[in-house]
Order: structure tokens, then C-alpha cells, then sequence
């Protein structure tokens, strides 16, 4: 028998059941189907410019930095200015997406490379699927818009997010994530960060910078 | 076989680990941090006990429907083009994972933190084979340095001091500059991550284990603070999952209610800092990411354990609260308890797993206090689940014969109530009247070992039956 239906016929064993059962298929098939939402906290469940407000405190609470801008147009200039405010090099890379692309970077003097690190990347800026004001998460989908590598290898990442896109809660997120991806699909990788890589295990000292980005900063378009 | 246990040895154990002065002084980082952080976190979010009752009854109904969950999951896996592979036991679960390496031709593995992956002794394995594994969680780096288990489920090298990770950098970093300075933590901190980071960009394998499994959409899930096993999975060729079968849940929406407690019960956080959903190998339209993906899904005795006391053992989502919160884990630190799993959790995991001939010494290491019940958030009645292992233990006889016959005449007293409540008196009555100068007792005869490291206080001379009779009067009148 192969370790599959061995294991399978195992639990059923444990279990007393046969798997043929239909009302055990019909709850799992109707849980799968419904996804049904759980205990949601309240601190999220805010909206306009409270859910803003609330997504930037959190977001500070994980340790990143946070900024707003009016528009997209002012992105890039926004992006020049914390680079040479915290004196790190005016390089960044990009993926393909075209919200970021098709700001203005030649009003900076960056030097702008695109496609995915390949581990020698100071900065990189990356554009945000959406955000959670719950908890100051950024959640990110992979593609070649936003390669995955962006989110880890650099030392300093900046993340865009509009702001008709932060959310209260994660199901939220969940919701809009089945509307693109369609249900029961997803992205290749979708990452939830919150502040930047870190690291206690040292006598549990907390360090910036373990293995992902030292620094973590935030541009929140209004419009 | 899995990994080689000394859990019989827990006693000669715990007294090495009571008298290593580096080993309780690292120990003090554990009382001190661990636990004011989740009361922190806890308190912030007035939902949190009804998160984990939600959390409890999400891990019930999944173990319940196991089978189906798993054929779900294996289905969606499939559809976004990964392979699924089930392993019996730690033996077939090595076997599965050194072939895909093999078949990938590859020379460096770089790992994720991964229980599991101790559990099945996997590094070991492949350098037998010729194949290089190489930790990359700050902690499981360090311990692979010493050639060291775990002795914390989230915080690995959680026994060691700077000073001691200090001279391990030192005896294998030879390439580096003698002279450098290494004193502060941030240093070896800074140093590792260079180190590793030829590692990510070289490696040919990346092993991760899973906090969660998804069924409905074939998603493997990790938490990490550091961004280590991101870098694991993304970089190489291959990408393994190592999971147990308990790690399945049946949503999104489910999986995001277990994550609400996990970070807040283990480190304090509202969230670790990446959270991160693997489905199937690279896309189309994917610029980077792995060419094949791989979940192997490991038995090795969890399935026995449902339809049993210990099925409750399985909602586990290896948070580390129980062991933060445990005296006995304070007092003797993890690798005492001879395996992979310690403190509370792996006082009942471990008899599971391993056998409760081998491990029934671990679910007698508690003092019953209950604050591991207390935090847990998925409510495993841990010292509940302990106190049915010490029946076991009993049961069948491997207790020693002091131990039975000592416990077989206080069941004699105990099962008639006027004779205990008799002798408790006299002995009381006695002890009060010897001790009276001195009021305390260096030495006594039945418990020797007890009094070696403390005086046992004399008595007063009343039962506490016989004062609770006396102030229940005195409330009345």
C-alpha cells in the first residue's frame, strides 16, 4: 500500500470513519466553499481617513517608517528625498508594474534598474497589492511586476500602497485577492510584511536587518 | 528511527543543566522577556480570548475531517503544478527529500526552521550523502555550528550568551580578519548575515518546514522575523515543504484566525514580521521564484494519536508559550529534556512520538502549576494530556519500584478518609512538636534528596482540613 492511502487509512481508523460519509464531505465541501469569517477585532473596523491613520501607527508600531503623498506623480521625488535623508545611495530597482513605472522618475536623479535582485541591491521599491490596518501589514503578489526578491534581498525596501487599498482586516484582503485570482487560486507567493527583518535570537536582544531589508519605509498615496 | 533521544537520561540531564552556570545565566533572557511580551500584546487586543476559542475549534473541526482536508489540499496543490508526497515515518521522509536533491543535482541546501526537520534528523542525513545543509535562522545557524539540538521550538540557541556564539563565529569564520570586533551583539549579527548570504545565493535546494497548510487553495505557510526562510525559498531551483499532518487548515479566513495568536502567544507581536503563502512552483508571469515545488507530508505517529486523549496534543501550532511560561523549562532550559521537543509540549509531544518507555520521565517534570494551559493559544490541556501519560506510565509498570510502592500506600491512606485525615494529624501533631525549637527541618527521614538542597519548615501542628473545618465554622457563627 503506498504511504499515501496508508496514512489516509490510518487517520480513518483513528477517526472511526470510512471518508464516504456524506455529511463529513458535505461540511468540508460547504467550509471550503463559504470560508467562513471568525472572531474579527475591532481596531481595524474603521474607515476614511481613521483607517489611515490607523494603518500608519501600526506600521510605525513594526518599526518601518511611514510618509503620504497627494499623488502618484509625487512618488519618486518622495522616494530621492528619504534615500538622501537617511545617506544611502541614489540607486533603486523595480519590477514592471505599471503604476511604478509610469511615475516620474527622470524629475529624480536615481538610477533606476529593473527586473529582480540578484542579491546586490542597496534599495528597491516595490508597489503594494494592499495594506492591513489592523496590524501595519503591506500584503505583496508575486509576479514579474513585483518580483518576490524586492521584498527580501535589498538592504533598504519601499513599499508604495494606495490608499484606496489598505484595508481593515485581512479577510479583507482575502476577499480581493479571490475577486483578481478567482476562488480557491492564488499567486505564485503573496507576503504579508510588517516592519522590517529583525532578529532576538542573540540573547533575545532585538536586532534590525537579520536576513531581509535593515530599513522599511512606507509611501501611502492619497489620491 | 528518528533523531537519537537521551529523554531517559532526563534526570542526569537536569542536574548537568542546574549546575552550568552559562546555561542558567542565558536562561534569565527567557523569564524576563517571553512573558511580559504576550500579557503586552494579550492586553492590547480585547478579542484575543475569544481568538483563541476560535483558534481551538478551527484546529478540532480540521482534525476531525483530517482525511478529507489532506485530500483537498493534495488536489490544489497538484492543480498549481507542485507535487505532494506522503512519508510513513522520519526514514521515508529523508529518503523523499535526499532523492529530490539528487535528481536536482544538488551540492548546498540552504533550511528554513523547521521542528520537523529535526525531528527526521535531515541534516545529518544529507551530509552523509554528501550534501551540504545549511541553517539559515540566526539561531539554527549558531547551533549547527556547535553541532547542537534546538533547546527552544522559536528561540533555538536561546541557552547560549553573545560570548559563547563569539567564539564559535571565530573557530569557523577562519576567512574572516582575526582582529575583528566581535563584542556586540549586532556584530555577529552583521557577520552572519554576510556569511549567509553566499549561502542563499549559492544554494541548489531550499528546505522550509510549513506553520500552515491551506486546502483550499494548496498553500504552505511560514512565519519567520528574520526573512531567512523567505531567502530559502525563493533563490534555489527547488523548493521543499516539510510538514506534519496536523498543519492543514480548511481556509484563508481560518488560517488568518490562527495567526492573530500565534505571533502575539510566542514573541509579543501583533504579527510577525513575514508571513508568507506559497502556492506551486513559479509562474508565467513570475520573475523569480522557484522552478519546482515540493510538500512532503510526514506521519511519524500523528496519526495514532486521533481518536485518543492525545488527539488535543495535535492543535499545537508550536507558538513556545507553554515553555516560556514553564518553571521547570526556566530551571533546566530545553535540551534536558533529551529530544527534540521540550517543555510542556514536548512533555506530552515526545511519549507520542517517541514512546512513553523511552520519554516517561518528561510528563513527571512538571509541577502541575498550570500557567502552560493558561497561555496556550489553542487551550491543549497540557497538564492534563501529562497527568494521563503518568497513568500510562504506571499502568505498565514502568515506574521505578519506590516510586510504586511510595504512591501505592498513599492510595491505601487516600481511598479511606477518616484514616488519612487520622494519621495526616498525628504526623502533623508529631512534626510540629519535634520542630518546634528550631521550626524548620534540615533533614527527614523518608526524603533525603528533598532536604539536600532546602529545610522543609515545620508544620504548625493543624492539618489543613482540620483549619478549613475550623474557619468555615468561624464564618458561619
Amino acid at each position: 500500500m503506498s504511504a499515501r492511502d496508508d496514512i489516509l487509512g490510518n487517520i480513518r481508523r483513528s477517526l472511526g470513519v470510512n471518508g464516504t460519509e456524506t455529511i463529513r464531505r458535505q461540511m468540508v465541501e460547504d467550509r471550503l466553499e463559504r470560508s467562513p469569517r471568525g472572531v474579527i477585532p475591532q481596531r481595524g473596523q474603521v474607515s476614511g481617513e481613521e483607517r489611515i491613520a490607523l494603518f500608519k501607527t501600526m506600521v510605525e508600531t513594526s518599526l518601518a517608517t511611514v510618509t503620504e503623498v497627494a499623488s502618484a506623480s509625487e512618488v519618486p521625488q518622495s522616494i530621492a528625498l528619504f534615500l538622501r535623508n537617511h545617506n544611502l545611495p541614489a540607486t533603486l530597482r523595480m519590477g514592471d508594474d505599471p503604476r511604478l513605472k509610469t511615475m516620474p522618475w527622470q524629475d529624480t536623479t536615481l538610477d533606476i534598474a529593473h527586473g529582480p535582485s540578484e542579491g546586490r541591491d542597496l534599495n528597491a521599491v516595490s508597489h503594494a497589492f494592499g495594506g492591513i490596518a489592523e496590524s501595519g501589514t503591506l500584503a505583496m503578489v508575486s509576479s514579474a511586476d513585483n518580483p518576490s526578491t524586492l521584498n527580501f534581498l535589498p538592504d533598504n525596501h519601499i513599499i508604495v500602497v494606495s490608499a484606496k487599498d489598505i484595508a481593515s482586516d485581512y479577510e479583507s484582503v482575502w476577499n480581493r485577492v479571490r475577486f483578481a485570482y478567482g476562488k480557491g487560486s492564488m499567486p505564485r507567493t503573496v507576503n504579508w510584511i510588517t516592519g522590517p527583518s529583525r532578529s532576538g535570537d542573540i540573547e533575545q536582544t532585538l536586532l534590525l536587518g537579520a536576513h531581509g531589508p535593515r530599513r522599511l519605509h512606507v509611501v501611502v498615496v492619497r489620491e | 528511527m528518528t533523531v537519537h533521544s537521551t529523554s531517559p537520561q532526563f534526570k542526569q540531564n537536569a542536574a548537568r543543566a542546574l549546575n552550568d552556570d552559562q546555561l542558567q545565566k542565558a536562561l534569565g533572557n527567557v523569564k524576563q522577556g517571553f512573558i511580559d511580551k504576550r500579557q503586552m500584546a494579550a492586553d492590547k487586543l480585547p478579542e484575543f480570548e475569544a481568538l483563541r476559542d476560535s483558534a481551538r475549534d478551527i484546529k478540532n473541526h480540521t482534525l476531525e475531517h483530517l482525511d478529507l482536508y489532506l485530500e483537498a489540499y493534495e488536489g490544489k496543490v497538484k492543480a498549481s503544478g507542485g507535487h505532494v508526497h506522503f512519508a510513513r515515518d522520519a526514514q521515508e521522509a529523508r529518503d523523499i527529500i535526499l532523492n529530490i536533491c539528487r535528481d536536482t543535482g544538488a551540492k548546498t541546501v540552504t533550511k528554513g526552521k523547521s521542528m520537523i526537520s529535526e525531528e527526521i534528523g535531515i541534516n545529518h542525513h544529507l551530509e552523509a550523502n554528501g550534501i551540504t545543509p545549511v541553517e539559515t535562522d540566526l539561531g539554527e545557524y549558531i547551533i549547527q555550528l556547535r553541532n547542537e539540538l534546538p533547546s527552544h521550538i522559536i528561540a533555538p540557541a536561546v541557552h547560549l550568551n553573545a560570548t559563547q556564539v563569539e567564539e564559535d563565529f571565530r573557530r569557523v569564520h577562519t576567512h574572516l580578519d582575526a582582529k575583528r570586533d566581535l563584542s556586540e551583539p549586532v556584530q555577529l549579527l552583521t557577520e552572519a548575515r554576510a556569511v549567509l548570504r553566499e549561502r542563499f545565493l549559492a544554494a541548489d535546494v531550499g528546505i522550509t518546514g510549513a506553520n500552515f497548510l491551506v486546502a483550499e487553495t494548496g498553500t504552505s505557510i511560514i512565519v519567520t522575523n528574520e526573512g531567512n526562510g523567505d531567502l530559502t525559498q525563493i533563490l534555489p531551483k527547488t523548493h521543499i515543504v516539510l510538514a506534519s499532518i496536523e498543519k492543514l487548515v480548511p481556509t484563508l479566513e481560518d488560517v488568518s484566525q490562527l495567526l492573530r495568536v500565534l505571533a502575539r502567544s510566542a514573541t509579543g507581536q501583533e504579527l510577525s514580521v513575514y508571513t508568507t503563502f506559497s502556492t506551486g512552483p513559479r509562474r508565467s508571469t513570475d520573475a523569480d521564484g522557484p522552478e519546482n515545488y515540493h510538500v512532503i507530508i510526514l506521519d511519524n505517529g500523528r496519526s495514532s494519536m486521533l481518536g485518543t486523549a492525545f488527539e488535543e496534543m495535535l492543535r499545537c501550532i508550536r507558538c513556545g508559550a507553554c515553555m516560556n511560561h514553564c518553571p521547570v523549562y526556566h530551571a533546566v532550559g530545553g535540551h534536558a529534556y533529551g529530544w527534540v521537543y521540550p517543555g510542556p509540549m514536548g512533555a506530552v509531544l515526545t511519549p507520542s512520538l517517541i514512546g512513553v518507555d523511552k520519554a516517561g520521565h518528561l510528563p513527571n517534570a512538571s509541577t502541575f502549576c498550570g500557567r502552560c494551559e493558561s497561555v496556550c493559544p489553542v487551550r491543549i490541556p497540557l497538564p492534563k494530556l501529562m497527568r494521563h501519560w503518568r497513568e500510562r506510565e504506571f499502568e505498565r509498570h514502568l515506574t521505578p519500584a519506590t516510586v510504586r510502592s511510595g504512591l501505592q500506600l498513599w492510595g491505601f491512606f487516600a481511598k479511606r478518609p477518616t484514616l488519612y485525615r487520622f494519621a495526616t494529624r498525628a504526623a502533623m501533631g508529631a512534626l510540629a512538636l519535634v520542630g518546634r525549637q528550631r521550626g524548620r527541618f534540615a533533614w527527614l527521614p523518608v526524603a533525603k534528596g528533598w532536604t539536600k538542597y532546602r529545610d522543609f519548615p515545620a508544620p504548625q501542628g493543624e492539618t489543613f482540613q482540620q483549619r478549613w473545618k475550623r474557619e468555615r465554622k468561624g464564618a458561619r457563627a
